[in-house]
């Protein structure tokens, strides 16, 4: 008997929407460690499994590396999987975040980001995320406890796509989205039913299991040369991962207008705007700092400032389509607000992606990076108003080459 | 059981010839036998050893059973996910077996083994062991033995081999076994055995490398069956916490029965550097060893 979870509203922290969003996807199988600030997401999962009866299969393993090894097996047997971490943990299993994107496996994992130690820190900071970007994993970024739901239904959609078949982090800050409190609409279990793709009966078409059909699985694969060989098709399956990336691109789009369709909120897709349709500077952010982005655009609207705020919702695959179409429609300059450093390179990951977006632009938009929130520290509304009102001068005064900006920093850094 | 039974029982070759493995493998013929007694109805993890390569180059596989390949640290923990998403399916009746070198098992695998086998997943874990990390070119292992030549001891080892069977038998887990390719029919109704059991099982099998212990290909199974004869390799059984000795080590409980250790050391280059202190610490530490397993041994009558 199928479990049938009813409409409500509850008033919820943003880890227990994360595990109500499992529940709701009819994840099969999952796998955790504990970490803050994750730990109380699967804190909830034992309790929905042990003392309320949910059909799941739950295993506590004893490490993150074990926890991604774990649902890659179960992904292999064809189930629906689910796991959260936070920084260290991210980092621990690392080797087999590696290991699942050229596996094809659709897992889905929580991120409920943190610093990187030492020293010790579990507030928000998405150093630990970026330094999965190169994994093959799709990145997703939650910014509101509402959103936290809607992006992992919808990460089940996006992986499970045959056009896709690569797994999904699904992140939110830790604290500022995890352990704060917020109302959150819950629907009706068959909406998510009717959204959700039906599992293939017999496990995902290309994993190997089936005795009666027996295949080895990621055997050694020699360089190769000119000619291609049967042996050496290895720089061919790490670009199929590169094709199922782009094939992302349009099935984010489709899930998002599936889910508008089906749900009525519009979450956005690769990036969601915010008065962007006339805007001079925009302020790019991921997470809920895109949330709070809102707030100052209203507020230097009401102050008769063209500006405009996009949240960062995707980063792999990284909107570049999306990003230029913006500086085609009049946007002149982009000032990225980041909780993580590209290390040397002038601003933190997305600010360099982004100049990389634009580069063959002509004019190139005035690309200003800034790096603030890291681990943790306050942002403020007038912290992004300030930013905004920096990307207007900059634009204005047709500066290029801008220096990172540090926002909050006390410290001195000649 | 006899080869003829064997034969009889299961004809059929689950691990297919034309594959990588160097003549003489001790791992190949292991991993052979050990098929026949899993049958088609098995599903193999192997993290990183000798075995991601001895199954052949992309895209042919010598396995004749569905079979992955595996991060190094990663065997049971994705051997334990891959049977709880086949439980999660309805599918009861394949036995998953994770496959690992003694580097996986001994070293970098040995707490995702321990996870599982604390939480007694029903999977069933065979280390085959030859004493070294082989695959990268014989670098010295927690399971190689004392005064043993590697590339990372050129002196020899100065540490003992550890008790695997024993860290296993800790974790009061239904089956622990040993074997070793030297005695093919002991080592089929091991795993056979083991297969019918529900929870973690662990088979550690004794599986000589002529190239990385540096001896002829000819002598793999005469330096197995030596091991045994010299009782620095014990076969036993731990059934749910009773502790058996196998048939083949029964013959050499007797210690006046045993071959002489150097007898067993000489056919291999990599002992060529041992000193006659050597020996004799290494020979103690045998003597230890069953003295501590007579104990156990004393315990179940």
């Amino acid at each position: 008997m199928k479990e049938h979870l009813k409409e409500s509203v509850k008033i919820i922290s943003g880890n227990s929407v994360a595990a109500w969003a499992a529940r709701y996807a009819r994840v099969q199988v999952i796998s955790a460690y504990p970490i803050t600030p994750q730990t109380t997401i699967v804190e909830k999962l034992s309790d929905f499994v042990d003392s309320e009866g949910w059909d799941c299969q739950y295993m506590r393993v004893e490490s993150e590396h074990s926890v991604m090894a774990f649902l890659i097996g179960a992904s292999f047997a064809g189930t629906r999987t689910f796991s959260a971490t936070s920084g260290q943990g991210l980092f621990y299993m690392n080797e087999m975040l590696h290991w699942a994107a050229p596996s094809r496996l659709p897992i889905v994992l929580t991120v409920a980001n943190r610093g990187v130690a030492p020293g010790w820190n579990i507030w928000a900071d998405h150093q630990d995320v970026i330094a999965s970007r190169d994994t093959g994993w799709l990145i997703l970024f939650a910014s509101s406890h509402q959103d936290i739901f809607d992006t992992i239904i919808q990460a089940y959609r996006i992986a499970e796509d045959p056009r896709v078949y690569l797994p999904i982090m699904v992140c939110l800050e830790g604290f500022q989205l995890s352990h704060t409190i917020e109302p959150v609409y819950f629907p009706d279990q068959s909406l998510v039913d009717e959204f959700l793709l039906d599992l293939p009966k017999n496990g995902w078409p290309h994993t190997f299991l089936d005795p009666n059909r027996p295949i080895t699985f990621g055997s050694l694969q020699i360089p190769g040369g000119k000619v291609a060989t049967p042996s050496s098709m290895y720089f061919e399956f790490r670009a199929s991962i590169e094709k199922a990336m782009l094939n992302a691109r349009t099935v984010i789009k489709e899930a998002a207008q599936d889910f508008k369709k089906i749900f009525g909120r519009d979450t956005g897709d690769l990036i969601q705007k915010y008065k962007c349709d006339d805007a001079e500077a925009v302020i790019v952010c991921a997470g809920n700092m895109a949330r709070q982005a809102i707030a100052a655009v209203d507020k230097l609207r009401s102050e008769g400032l063209n500006v405009g705020a996009v949240k960062l919702r995707s980063y792999k695959p990284f909107p570049i389509q999306e990003f230029q179409e913006l500086a085609n429609n009049g946007v002149k300059g982009f000032g990225v607000l980041e909780r993580n450093m590209a290390f040397s390179l002038n601003g933190g990951a997305a600010s360099v992606d982004l100049k990389s977006a634009f580069y063959d632009m002509e004019p190139s938009p005035y690309v200003v990076p800034f790096i603030g929130g890291v681990g943790g520290r306050d942002i403020t509304m007038d912290d992004q108003c300030n930013i905004l009102k920096r990307v207007l001068n900059v634009i204005k005064n047709k500066e290029r080459n801008v220096k990172v900006e540090y926002i909050n920093f006390h410290g001195r850094f000649e | 059981m006899s080869f003829k039974k064997i034969a009889k029982e299961a004809p059929k070759e689950y691990f297919l010839p034309g594959n990588s493995a160097c003549a003489g493998c001790g791992l190949e013929l292991s991993l052979r036998w050990a098929l026949k007694a899993l049958g088609q109805k098995t599903i193999m993890v192997a993290p990183a050893s000798c075995t991601n390569v001895i199954v052949g180059l992309y895209p042919k596989g010598a396995p004749a059973i569905p079979f992955t390949n595996m991060a190094f640290a990663a065997g049971c923990s994705s051997a334990s996910g891959i049977r709880t998403g086949l439980q999660a399916r309805g599918i009861n009746d394949v036995t998953v077996v994770c496959w690992s070198g003694d580097g996986g098992a001994f070293d970098i695998g040995l707490q995702s083994a321990s996870g599982a086998a604390e939480r007694n997943d029903d999977i069933l874990y065979i280390c085959y062991d030859n004493e070294a990390y082989m695959n990268t070119g014989t670098q010295r292992s927690g399971g190689t033995p004392y005064g043993a030549w590697t590339t990372t001891t050129p002196e020899g080892k100065r540490q003992h081999k550890k008790d695997l069977a024993g860290i296993f038998a800790s974790h009061n887990i239904p089956y622990v076994a040993t074997a070793s390719v030297g005695y093919p029919i002991d080592l089929y109704n091991k795993v056979k055995k083991a297969k019918n059991i529900k929870g973690f099982k662990f088979i550690h099998i004794f599986a000589p490398c002529p190239p990385g212990w540096r001896f002829e290909t000819e002598n793999m199974i005469k330096v197995a069956k030596n091991a045994v004869a010299s009782g620095i390799w014990v076969l036993f059984e731990i059934e749910h916490g009773k502790k058996t000795l196998s048939a083949p080590s029964e013959k050499y409980r007797d210690k006046s029965k045993r071959i002489p250790l150097k007898e067993y050391l000489q056919l291999q280059g990599r002992f060529s550097k041992m000193t006659d202190k050597e020996i004799n610490e290494l020979q103690r530490w045998i003597d230890n060893y069953w003295e501590h397993l007579e104990k156990e041994l004393a315990c179940f009558g």
